[in-house]
């Protein structure tokens, strides 16, 4: 007759090294490697500190990714101590591990003895289906999606730049977009602008944005602000974001812009369009050069194309909006190298992509200074634009 | 002879070209010669001193000439300027 199952763990335990809990915690600290073997939904309800997750039913596929050396020490745990006495027994006499330890009572012991239990954070099984893509690629995995889950993006404009952007943050999982704008849908805009649609014409364009990106993906919250960004609410709106992406159509609020994300050293991914030509770059202030660097004086009106209605070509902004979509990712993942301390031009009808340096100028007005030092009143200091640009028509 | 790249906002005043060629050894000579051709261009590229308006950026291929001799800047014939002024538009 074949023992039971309890008589099989009994002699399984008696052929290898159980360990308590008191002396597992030394070992963490001296090297060696702890395995938890539970399944998925018991390793989220917490874990001991700086272990590995390698559930029983892969312990033969994944044991060389978390302990490649045999002769490593190894100690496995999982609820009461019987799944990681079978668990040793594998790795000793299939896999030949030399040094394997099984901790006695598991983490229900260790948790009894009040040590300490690291809650990893996790995604629902929705979100783990919604971005499977994006937990395939090993520079954004779990933690990346957190980290863009835990986003907070500033968009100005839901305009031609702003469209594209939106949409990709949110199909993306940038946990929060807000969007500034203070017009409403025309049908002008539908040429380019593909995050509003027909039957939204006349609509607050904050709020067809809304919409879209809500059907589009629930897990964003939207932060609307119907309003024209300037000196009176930019102080109020920026700080809290962690990058703001920048489709402003006009020079005095670029520079308000510039000024008052150095203050707050908030990131700006900047672009600028026209006819069929494009600008990108990634002002990170003290990292690189801010936009008053490259530009510490803007163009008279009639340099100043903003100053009027110009044509683009409407997939344009597409372009530079998802150049942009892609530096924020880049930003918030900490991955690749961003358009920092360069500038990108594109040139749709060549399709030609060119590339320049851009320094930071030591004795910039606003950023060769601490940002404490900027004072409210500096923010933006502008020649008299409206009345400039009055003056050019 | 070296490649003048004309930014959208310069093109009126050079018939609508988008690139030019002129003679010169240096990043001063090629822009005046510029001017020379086309005279629309000489209030849009320099200051009332002679020196670059600061709100145009100019590149010797990808580096600002400001960072190494100005308009003193020697050009060799396969070289690249890029002139960039500041340009906003976020189609709204």
């Amino acid at each position: 007759m074949s023992p039971s199952g309890a008589e099989v763990l009994r002699q399984i335990k008696s052929r290898i090294e159980e360990v308590d809990p008191s002396v597992v915690r030394e070992q963490v600290s001296n090297g060696a490697v702890v395995i938890d073997v539970r399944e998925a939904e018991e390793w989220s309800t917490g874990h001991i500190p700086g272990a590995t997750h390698v559930p029983k039913s892969y312990l033969e596929s994944r044991i060389e990714g978390a302990a490649p050396d045999r002769d490593q020490h190894v100690i496995l745990y999982c609820q009461s101590g019987n799944r990681s006495a079978w668990a040793a027994r594998t790795l000793i006499e299939d896999l030949g591990y030399e040094n394997v330890e099984s901790m006695t009572g598991g983490i229900t012991l260790w948790k009894d003895r009040g040590y300490e239990v690291e809650q990893p954070r996790t995604l629902t099984a929705e979100q783990r289906d919604r971005y499977s893509r994006h937990l395939l690629l090993p520079e954004v995995g779990i933690e990346g999606q957190q980290k863009l889950l835990d986003a907070k993006v500033l968009l100005l404009g839901a305009g031609g730049l702003g469209s594209p952007t939106a949409l990709y943050l949110a199909a993306a999982g940038v946990g929060t977009l807000g969007i500034v704008d203070d017009d409403t849908v025309d049908l002008s805009n539908l040429q380019r602008q593909v995050i509003h649609s027909s039957e939204r014409v006349g609509m607050p364009k904050v709020d067809s944005a809304e919409e879209t990106i809500k059907a589009l993906n629930p897990d964003v919250e939207v932060r609307k602000y119907q309003v024209r960004l300037g000196p009176e609410n930019i102080m109020d709106i920026l700080p809290g974001y962690d990058i703001v992406v920048d489709g402003l159509d006009n020079f005095p609020t670029r520079y308000l812009l510039n000024d008052a994300s150095v203050r707050l050293q908030i990131p700006v991914v900047s672009a600028a369009i026209l006819g069929f030509e494009g600008q990108l770059s990634v002002f990170k202030p003290y990292d690189g050069p801010c936009y008053r660097c490259l530009f510490p004086v803007p163009p008279p009106a009639e340099l100043a194309p903003s100053c009027g209605a110009n044509g683009v070509l409407g997939v344009l902004p597409g372009t530079m909006g998802l150049l942009q979509a892609t530096e924020v990712i880049k930003l918030i993942l900490g991955e690749g190298e961003p358009l920092i301390g360069r500038l990108l031009m594109y040139d749709a009808l060549a399709a030609r992509v060119t590339e320049v340096k851009v320094r930071r100028d030591p004795d910039c007005a606003i950023c060769s200074r601490h940002p404490e030092e900027i004072a409210d009143e500096e923010l933006g200091v502008f020649p008299d634009y409206e009345a400039f640009c009055a003056g050019a028509h | 002879m070296a490649t003048i790249r004309i930014p959208p906002v310069l093109r009126a005043a050079v018939g609508g070209e988008k690139e030019l060629s002129a003679e010169g050894d240096s990043v001063g000579e090629i822009l005046r010669s510029v001017v020379d051709s086309h005279p629309e261009t000489q209030s849009q590229l320099f200051s009332g001193d002679g020196g670059l308006n600061r709100y145009v950026n100019v590149y010797l291929n990808d580096e600002d000439v400001r960072v190494l001799d100005g308009l003193e800047t020697a050009v060799g014939s396969g070289d690249t300027l890029v002139i960039l002024p500041a340009m906003a538009g976020g189609a709204a």
